[in-house]
């Protein structure tokens, strides 16, 4: 697999009511969702959060391959988790299954089961948020909603800018990367065989170049940003400035409807 | 004559199931004969990288067949890595690929990983430095206190340090002064001349392709729709102006000449040749006024 082929917080690119939304607004629903999420105890929750994340999807009109694709790389993590919620939940009553210091309760495969869903809804709506939203307007918004900490002298402009500058060199140091290793693979090296030391050894002619690299290119930015009188964020205007429309009220009114109904669901309590 | 590098409807396609899905090379028969020395032209996008690079298999074929010296360079991972030893690749802007202490150490790098002994890899080394006009007392010097030129002189010398059958480079030249451009050619040159290696250069420079190459590639749009000797290729010149190319300055003025009604070989791209050229119109036309305009065509 080419480095290239990376899909983790990649934007795709499209003009669906997704990527039209404010980025403040989407920023803000993937925080009700996550909030949502915590809140539902039951089956019916679950589903209706299933079912606003699987209509998001399909409006973005990113593909459910893309976003399973980001979810393979927690792979991990969801499977471990799974399994200490599996033996690890006590639950009252006698156990389904026990074997030397392990019982499983109902209650632990309930849990553990919740706790997938509840893990890989968590990242897919963050993924469908990098997805349809570009680098740029994602740490605009960031800027803006976090504008408040301003007054207690958090340098939040400044932060959104490094932010934004380290987000738009990933691509780069990413191609960067992807040609050095081609330009020593040329000359016969080798990163994917030997053990791990060797492994760790053949990584110093791409390392060496790209750090070089990145040094150069950190000069250059703040030259060339220096050249253009940047000094920061005070009294600095935007070109594209951030204005909620109506589909932004009515996205945050969904928003806090789909907990309004995960809560009502709580007390439907089914299963 | 058996091709030295043969390329069998060699297709590559990038991020192939994605948004960004997006074919590089459709189809292409690439040939490269043994001592030649062959330009490859093209615009930025054109494919021209992405065909390089599956030459010495730093890229796999999404579909088609790469001969080294009529063998498969994919049929087994030996096979794949003997290519990379047969077939030298010097990318655009060498000199971000430098890493070592010393520049003998980095030139020793590619000999080193093909598994020599001292002595040959220093016999090497000092050859290729030789190759690349790089001084004795230069060799223990960190690469990064070298000049620009310098700097891609040794990088250069450490891909002809492996001593490769064929020999490309991208753009070789590129961000460097006359001077500097005249060096480097000329170092290539040597190494073609005294290894008898075939060499294929990549470049923007018209003039200098012209001059040189025995014989050009075009790429556009992932297909080679022109090929054969310079005067071949720079006859057409409406169709390589469509791609976005340019013809040699010589060409493109004697085009001009003809157009205007001048009975002159389009073909020429040297001075030499257009001198001739215009002696061969006059001595055809006799001896008239117009030989003065001539003289001055020169």
């Amino acid at each position: 697999m080419a480095l290239k082929d990376i899909t983790l917080g990649q934007f795709f690119p499209g003009d669906t009511p997704l990527h039209r939304l404010d980025p403040r607004t989407k920023l803000l629903l993937v925080v009700l969702y996550i909030v949502a999420l915590f809140l539902a105890k039951n089956a019916l929750g679950y589903a209706l959060l299933a079912l606003a994340l699987f209509s998001a999807i399909l409006i973005s009109k990113v593909g459910f391959k893309a976003v399973f694709k980001g979810l393979k790389a927690v792979l991990f993590i969801v499977i471990f988790t799974a399994f200490l919620n599996l033996f690890y939940t006590v639950g009252e009553g006698e156990p389904l299954l026990s074997f030397w210091v392990f019982h499983i309760y109902w209650e632990g495969i309930r849990t553990a089961f919740f706790m997938v869903l509840r893990i890989m809804m968590l990242i897919s709506s963050t993924f469908l948020l990098t997805y349809t939203t570009s680098p740029i307007r994602l740490t605009d918004a960031l800027e803006e909603l976090l504008g408040g900490l301003k007054k207690l002298h958090v340098p939040v402009h400044e932060l959104s800018m490094m932010m934004s500058i380290a987000l738009r060199f990933i691509p780069t140091l990413i191609e960067e990367t992807d040609k050095i290793m081609s330009a020593q693979k040329a000359r016969g090296a080798d990163f994917d065989s030997g053990n791990l030391i060797q492994k760790a050894k053949s990584l110093i002619p791409l390392l060496v170049p790209l750090f070089i690299s990145a040094f150069r290119r950190a000069d250059e930015l703040a030259v060339a940003m220096e050249c253009r009188c940047y000094h920061g964020g005070e009294g600095r205007t935007r070109m594209l400035v951030l204005r909620y429309a109506l589909r932004d009220y009515v996205a945050l009114a969904l928003g806090f409807g789909l907990i309004a109904a995960v809560v009502g669901a709580n007390f439907l309590g089914v299963f | 004559m058996q091709p030295i590098i043969q390329t069998e409807k060699l297709s590559h396609i990038y991020s192939p199931g994605t948004p960004f899905q997006r074919a590089a090379l459709v189809d292409v028969d690439f040939l490269a004969y043994p001592g030649e020395l062959l330009g490859i032209i093209g615009h930025t996008g054109s494919g021209k990288s992405t065909l390089i690079q599956h030459l010495n298999g730093l890229l796999k074929p999404t579909s088609g067949r790469v001969l080294v010296e009529g063998k498969d360079i994919w049929e087994n991972k030996a096979a794949t890595r003997q290519a990379r030893f047969r077939v030298g690749l010097v990318f655009q802007y060498p000199e971000y690929q430098l890493f070592e202490e010393t520049c003998y150490k980095d030139i020793a790098f590619g000999p080193k990983n093909m598994g020599l002994d001292e002595k040959e890899i220093d016999r090497r080394v000092r050859q290729a430095a030789a190759f690349v006009g790089l001084p004795d007392s230069a060799l223990e010097k960190s690469p990064f206190d070298l000049s620009g030129g310098q700097k891609r002189r040794v990088a250069i010398a450490g891909v002809i340090a492996m001593e490769p059958a064929v020999l490309i480079l991208d753009e070789p030249t590129a961000g460097l002064d006359p001077a500097g451009v005249e060096q480097i050619m000329g170092n290539i040159l040597d190494y073609h001349r005294s290894k008898d290696a075939t060499i294929i250069v990549i470049s923007h420079s018209m003039e200098e392709m012209a001059r040189r190459a025995d014989r050009l590639v075009v790429v556009n749009d992932g297909r080679l729709p022109l090929e054969g000797t310079p005067r071949e290729v720079f006859a057409h010149r409406e169709e390589l102006e469509a791609m976005g190319l340019g013809v040699p300055t010589m060409t493109d003025l004697f085009h001009r000449l003809r157009a205007m009604g001048a009975d002159v070989d389009p073909s020429v791209y040297t001075v030499e040749q257009a001198k001739a050229a215009i002696l061969n119109a006059l001595a055809r036309k006799g001896s008239t006024p117009a030989s003065s305009d001539g003289r001055g065509a020169v």
